[in-house]
């Protein structure tokens, strides 16, 4: 009747239970969608604190005195302008340029990285790497998947880095934006990396799966008084969208480029090594693009767009929606969508159609939501 | 647990409806309402509109989804509440009471007989 027996479930699965969370399937994973409700854990990260369970997502480790070159080679950042400490976001590509994941490097040591991937993605993403080993540019590279191992949460919201602070104590190294750094929590090894999807300041800390359940109920304790509050990933997409972060498998995909998804600064084109799909890339900036990612709004109150919705100009169909929601902190439907890129300037009006009928739209410049500072 | 009223007739696919002499009121039950949670849009079917049993008659729309609605007897739709229109979240606040759907008046009113009492619907969602 259900297929829950065959989903893989976090190390925080019966922690999610206890919290009362509504679980659902989630590329093969049993996660919680909602505890109290999308809209109030929304608005928890937007306000004060929120805390997800990410422990789905990949953990990969490279290091060797050839790891710099092999990720420069797999990879379309630049490796080498990252520090010892400091991470990325970046993408790794098909031979074609299109997306097989996006992902957060860390450089942990001089020769030693960290990668976080999408959960879906990760057996796919290990057998291309795997593949990419046996080249002449794996030799002295050490890989090693350990997403079985580690579990991690994500805690985001403007209160996020007090309660860290308060839950971790004064020796903690806070880490700066995008950084990475190691700290123990009894007497465990934890990582802290100053990164996140929500739009939102905060922190993803990953540790082995024998602490997650102690660890999260902790620090779901220190940050009670702060207003921190456990959150599924339907407030997650939503604050991810409001901040224009793209999901693979909806905005990103093996079909399109990072160049189509307006991703190109975390494209290096002239870096000197090559990655899978440079030449295509390097070819479509030199051509322009054909479409483009863009971020829309509804004009008025109506109903939120969804992926596969189409938009209109006239009677020409221009474009497709790949995500789309109603968005709590702006109070009307949002999305993201692959349009011709001669519709793709922000202040084009446009139609989506829903349902049959169609209601206007505007193109906005992406994000909807930016913190203040 | 959810709320199931003794006089409702419920139809598998979650609608209630409420019958007074040919006309009938139709909502969705509490425990669709938290199903779908965060109501945030209704779509309403047009006044005068001919529908069929089992046809979709309107759409609630949570944060994560769109959900068809099916009319769980045949008529015409005598009546909307547009109250659903600027405020949706009164299907999570109030769903046999202020947020009912739509109304129509029964043109094959036997349909109610293969609709659920309130245990036979208890007994479907399993309490």
């Amino acid at each position: 009747m259900n297929t829950s027996a065959q989903l893989q479930k976090t190390a925080l699965f019966e922690a999610h239970q206890k919290l009362g969370a509504r679980l659902v399937d989630f590329g093969g994973w049993q996660m919680p969608v909602q505890y109290s409700g999308i809209i109030e854990e929304h608005k928890a990260v937007r306000e004060a604190a929120g805390v997800f369970d990410i422990s789905h997502m990949g953990e990969f480790f490279v290091s060797g005195a050839g790891a710099l070159d092999f990720l420069n080679g797999l990879l379309t950042n630049d490796v080498a302008k990252l520090s010892v400490g400091q991470g990325q976001y970046t993408l790794m590509l098909n031979e074609q340029g299109g997306v097989i994941d996006d992902l957060i490097i860390y450089r942990r040591t001089e020769d030693q990285y960290f990668l976080v991937v999408n959960a879906s993605k990760i057996d796919e993403d290990r057998a291309w790497v795997e593949k990419k080993l046996k080249l002449p540019a794996g030799k002295g590279v050490f890989f090693s998947d350990r997403s079985e191992m580690y579990s991690a949460v994500a805690l985001q919201g403007p209160k996020a880095l007090e309660i860290a602070r308060a839950f971790l104590g004064a020796g903690w190294p806070e880490p700066k934006r995008n950084e990475i750094t190691n700290y123990s929590w009894n007497c465990q090894e934890i990582f802290t990396a100053r990164t996140g999807y929500t739009g939102e300041d905060g922190i993803e800390i990953f540790f082995k799966n024998e602490i997650a359940e102690s660890f999260f109920f902790a620090l779901l304790d220190a940050g009670k008084p702060f207003g921190l509050k456990p959150c599924g990933l339907g407030a997650r997409d939503t604050l991810r969208l409001e901040a224009c972060l793209p999901l693979n498998g909806n905005d990103l995909s093996e079909k399109r480029t990072p160049l189509a998804a307006g991703l190109g600064m975390f494209v290096s084109l002239t870096k000197s090594a090559s990655f899978p799909g440079k030449d295509i890339l390097l070819q479509q900036k030199s051509e322009g693009m054909k479409e483009k990612l863009v971020a829309f709004r509804l004009k008025d109150k109506g109903p939120p767009p969804r992926p596969h919705y189409l938009l209109y100009q006239g009677e020409a169909q221009v474009g497709e929606v790949t995500s789309g929601a109603p968005s709590p902190t702006l109070g009307y439907g949002i999305g993201l969508a692959y349009v011709r890129a001669d519709c793709a300037e922000p202040g084009t009006s446009l139609e989506l159609e829903v349902r049959g009928t169609r209601v206007p739209v505007e193109i906005i410049k992406k994000p909807f939501y930016k913190r203040p500072v | 647990m959810s709320n199931i009223p003794e006089q409702l007739r419920y139809a598998a696919s979650h609608e209630w409806i409420k019958v007074e002499d040919d006309i009938g009121t139709v909502g969705i039950s509490d425990h669709a309402q938290h199903e779908l949670s965060d109501v945030v849009y209704v779509d309403l079917p047009k006044i005068g509109a001919q529908i069929a049993a089992g046809a979709v008659v309107a759409v609630v729309e949570s944060v994560k989804a769109a959900s068809d609605i099916y009319s769980p007897v045949s008529g015409e739709v005598v009546a909307i509440n547009n109250e659903l229109i600027t405020q949706p979240e009164i299907v999570n606040r109030d769903p046999y009471g202020e947020a009912w759907l739509y109304r129509l008046k029964l043109s094959h009113p036997a349909e109610l007989d293969v609709l659920k009492n309130a245990a036979g619907y208890k007994a479907q969602i399993g309490g």
